[in-house]
């Protein structure tokens, strides 16, 4: 990796008997776009919330810029934050809140001005400089929110679920904004979000945090490809996993058995006789009236769900497991209570190792 | 919207009439007409054996600025202001501690406030007057550890007078400074911090413009009874200090100058709707907080 | 759990910062609590008349039951009679009010809104006197009557203030839930309104009989010549000194207060566990449903 801009090293996070955040090490690059990810509750915000500032590790040592942190009082760092509640300062107008981190450092007032103006033209906001927070949009307050950070450029912008609050054609197009902006200014980005969509649409990499820990750390790709363990490969997309014993191994094909019959996939590093989980994208898993392919697995078509871009096909196996299948169109031969076999080609699945790291979250 | 609202059912009035109809009319005859016939009092002339002769004039409002009531007026209001001020200062810092405790901590922190306020208010006023006797504790405290060689004669003085007023009307201080401290979201606060503001900075550029509506209304809620208090001056002040409640009270008892005493009670109403009339500008008066 | 607190520097350096706040508080704690603890301390003293400490005694407790001081007691009844009224008076009008205000939209509805905020806001001794005048005028005596109606005026605001704060979206909500379920007005408000909006009943109630026992400047002036409220009383007595079992009287009024503070509490807590204890319960009901489910 290129310079760190932001290392964690060790760091532990209690709330009284709470274990929120342990022995997290993570290092961001320079210019970086990485997503800390997970379900509520993971530990990403307070991870946030320690390297802004806001709350003291309890342990360890968080360093930004090559230097120890942890001493310092949010307003001494070189960090800026974009809320989720925006926080806009509701008796300041925009251009007052925009002006308020260089008004601090005493910057000169044409060029506050001039900033601000610039700031405004970034986020499209120009013109709403007399408004009061209170009435604008949420997008639009959203946009004031990161202008207010931007200006005092910061090496590091931090984002806490900065589009939680928006609808979800609003949030799609914030999100390709907030791309283009990172790329544009080139600083580094630590953004916190639980929605998987998001993260895998705008991360150079992405996190994948369970109680306190990170499982994953990757490329979107990679994660969403090659997900080292099964909540991270539930989380990210839509699969199916399948629990079974892997009977043979040639080369990186694994033979595995399942409850209801062989399959195979591809891996390394797995032994005859290890329990593992099978992980098959939804997109991935295939269905047809003839036995095909390698391998399949017999089972009865359950329902079909027209989900607009795909139509989703639910199908029940002999003992009782619900597999999902999505696919562009939906085939005509199918129809609901249809015995049908189920297939898939095995480098499009993944095997998991059981006890992974989760088990120890 | 506002169909489901209000009188659109149309004929059936009995509900409105059942419910907004009993504290309408109190209102009406106890507050309204009272509060206007004060009014009218004050502009007409005093009784030859006291009471009021219904002839219009400007007499009580030519006596009010006569040397002795205007002194009076004057140091009224300056006792009252110092009350206030004081109050601000002890209770802002005082609301906030508790306002940053966790909730329920600042629930007990505040309950623990209230309970000394059950006790009978007199007898809370009694007490400091047996503490700051001319042998009580404070005084031979100070003998004994010669800060001063002769008993200061504190009670029924204004200093006396004036803790009296501080203590009563301090948690009705506390309280709507209290709650607008604890609406602030903490994180304008840290978006604050996050902005390069130190704590000092914060508190001027954001802390205190946004509770300003809680402290207006603690400045409200103290200004103005303290203002038209005859009971701690009373107690306090052994009936020698006379402030513009006494004046107004004795003008109804003994003194029996009417017009005076509406007119004077007239100038209390007059700085009271300044006050509102204030607080108006920039807050919503309905939002006041005054439980 | 030791070992992971090594407090570093900053956090030190904070917890050092809260130490002065934490000592200013208990100093402006100790300004409201060293007057009770001086009017409770002064119920002990061995004196006629409270003005310096004279020596311990326990005697003023059974003189004051044995009924020595007439005046202390009926003073005391009288108060409390009064509080009752007016407490009774001003929860009826003020939730009656409190709903109409909120529900309903009617011409002056903004003038007796602004009626509710002004005895809040004015100098008690203006609201005292400008009663006073209407009584006197109209001929009505002073007595119980007009006092309890002064204490109303005051009261009747902040039950209305208390209600409308209770009464949110949901109730409106719930009133026509319970009407479209086929409860007529009557039935709704007793068996929907109220229980949903009793603590907020309870709270006004509390407030109002606080303020009326402990009122001052009214019952002072709407008296007349009748007889005094103990605050009355007190205020008069003080001119020639306080009797030590006007102390020990106010001493056991706290102790009541708290006692029932306590009582409150203790029956919140008793209700608090056995809604856990149901909780529980139906918890382990629903898993055993959900385990009965899963196997089938």
């Amino acid at each position: 990796m290129e310079k760190a801009i932001v290392a964690l090293k060790g760091v532990n996070k209690w709330y009284g008997n709470n274990h929120v955040v342990k022995d997290l090490d993570l290092e961001v690059a320079e210019g970086e776009f990485l997503t800390l990810l997970g379900p509520s509750g993971c530990g990403k915000t307070t991870t946030l919330r320690m390297i802004a500032g806001f709350e003291d590790a309890s342990s360890g040592r968080i360093e930004v810029q090559g230097e120890g942190v942890d001493e310092k009082e949010p307003y001494q760092r070189d960090v800026n934050t974009v809320f989720q509640s925006y926080s806009l300062f509701p008796h300041l107008n925009v251009f007052d809140n925009i002006a308020y981190g260089p008004r601090i450092k005493k910057r000169p007032k044409e060029e506050i001005e001039q900033d601000v103006e610039e700031m405004l033209r970034l986020v499209q906001m120009s013109g709403y400089e007399k408004r009061k927070p209170d009435a604008l949009s949420g997008g639009q307050k959203q946009r004031i929110a990161i202008a207010r950070a931007l200006i005092n450029k910061p090496r590091v912008l931090l984002l806490d679920e900065p589009l939680g609050a928006l609808d979800l054609k609003l949030r799609k197009q914030m999100q390709i904004e907030l791309k283009r902006l990172q790329k544009k200014l080139g600083i580094t980005f630590i953004y916190v979000t639980h929605d998987q969509e998001e993260a895998m649409s705008m991360s150079d990499r992405i996190a994948v945090m369970k109680d306190g820990i990170i499982l994953q750390i990757d490329k979107p790709t990679e994660i969403y490809n090659r997900p080292n363990c099964r909540f991270v490969a539930d989380f990210i997309g839509e699969s199916n996993i399948m629990g079974g014993t892997v009977t043979k191994v040639e080369g990186d094909l694994l033979t595995v058995a399942t409850p209801d019959g062989e399959v195979q996939t591809k891996g390394v590093g797995f032994a005859v006789g290890e329990e593992i989980d099978i992980s098959v994208r939804t997109e991935y898993l295939e269905c047809s009236s003839e036995p095909a392919g390698s391998f399949s697995l017999k089972a009865t078509i359950r329902d079909f769900t027209n989900m607009g871009t795909v139509i989703k096909t639910s199908a029940l196996t002999a003992s009782g497991k619900e597999l999902r299948i999505s696919a562009f169109e939906q085939d005509e031969n199918l129809h609901e209570g249809q015995d049908v076999y189920l297939f898939w080609k095995p480098e499009k699945s993944v095997p998991i190792h059981r006890e992974q790291k989760e088990a120890k979250a | 919207m506002t169909a489901s609202k209000g009188r659109a059912k149309g004929t059936n009035r009995l509900p409105l009439l059942a419910q907004a109809g009993p504290v309408s009319l109190w209102m009406i005859l106890f507050v309204t007409i009272p509060m206007l016939f004060i009014i009218f009092i004050s502009f007409m002339t005093r009784g030859t054996f006291g009471g009021v002769e219904y002839t219009p004039s400007l007499e009580s409002y030519q006596t009010m600025m006569e040397v002795t009531y205007f002194h009076i007026i004057v140091k009224s209001l300056g006792v009252a202001a110092e009350t206030t001020i004081a109050c601000l200062i002890v209770g802002y810092p005082f609301a906030y501690y508790i306002a940053r405790k966790p909730p329920a901590t600042a629930s007990r922190l505040i309950t623990l406030l209230m309970i000394p306020f059950w006790t009978n208010s007199l007898m809370r006023l009694n007490a400091w007057m047996l503490i700051f006797q001319t042998n009580g504790p404070v005084n031979n405290f100070m003998l004994n550890t010669h800060m001063i060689d002769k008993p200061i004669t504190f009670i029924f003085t204004d200093g006396l007078v004036l803790l009296g007023l501080i203590t009563n009307y301090l948690p009705f201080a506390v309280l709507p400074m209290y709650s607008s401290i604890e609406k602030l979201q903490k994180p304008i606060l840290e978006a604050s911090a996050d902005l390069g503001a130190k704590p000092s900075v914060t508190l001027l550029k954001v802390t205190l413009p946004l509770t300003f509506p809680g402290i207006f209304s603690a400045i409200i809620l103290t200004f103005i009874p303290a203002l038209g208090t005859y009971v701690i001056t009373d107690m306090l002040g052994g009936g020698k200090v006379l402030y513009i409640g006494n004046i107004i009270k004795n003008q109804f008892g003994t003194i029996r100058n009417w017009p005076l005493g509406a007119a004077m009670s007239v100038l209390l109403l007059a700085v009271t709707a300044l006050m509102i009339f204030l607080y108006s500008r920039f807050a919503k008066v309905e939002d006041m907080e005054v439980v | 759990m030791a070992e992971k607190e090594k407090l570093n520097r900053k956090q030190k350096r904070d917890r050092r910062r809260k130490i002065p706040w934490t000592i200013f508080a208990a100093l402006v704690y100790a300004s409201f609590y060293i007057p009770v603890l001086v009017m409770i301390l002064f119920s002990f003293n061995d004196a006629k008349r409270n003005y310096s400490w004279m020596g311990f005694t326990t005697e003023w407790y059974p003189k004051l039951f044995s009924f020595g001081n007439h005046d202390l007691w009926e003073s005391l009844v009288y108060s409390l009679v009064i509080a009752i009224l007016a407490t009774v008076i001003s929860v009826i009008i003020g939730v009656l009010g409190g709903i109409g205000l909120k529900k309903f939209e009617f011409r002056g509805k903004r003038f007796i809104n602004m009626m509710l905020f002004v005895p809040i806001v004015v100098p008690e001794v203006v609201m005292a006197v400008s009663m006073l005048i209407i009584f006197m005028i109209v001929g009505i005596k002073l007595g119980l009557g007009t006092i309890v109606i002064g204490h109303c005026t005051f009261c009747i605001p902040y039950a209305v203030i208390i209600i409308k704060g209770r009464i949110t979206g949901d109730n409106e909500t719930l009133q026509e839930a319970s009407m479209d379920l086929g409860a007529n007005r009557i039935q709704t408000f007793l068996k929907v309104t109220i229980p949903s909006i009793m603590p907020g009943i309870m709270s006004a109630a509390f407030l109002s009989f606080t303020l009326s026992i402990d009122d001052v400047m009214i019952s002072n002036m709407l008296a007349g010549a009748s007889q005094s409220t103990l605050p009355v009383l007190i205020l008069s007595v003080n001119r020639t000194g306080i009797t030590p079992d006007i102390n020990a009287l106010t001493t056991i009024m706290v102790i009541v207060m708290l006692f029932g503070m306590v009582v409150m509490n203790i029956m919140q807590r008793i209700h608090n566990k056995r809604e856990a204890r149901i909780m529980a319960e139906s918890d382990a009901r629903i898993q055993a449903a959900r385990l009965a489910a899963e196997e089938y």
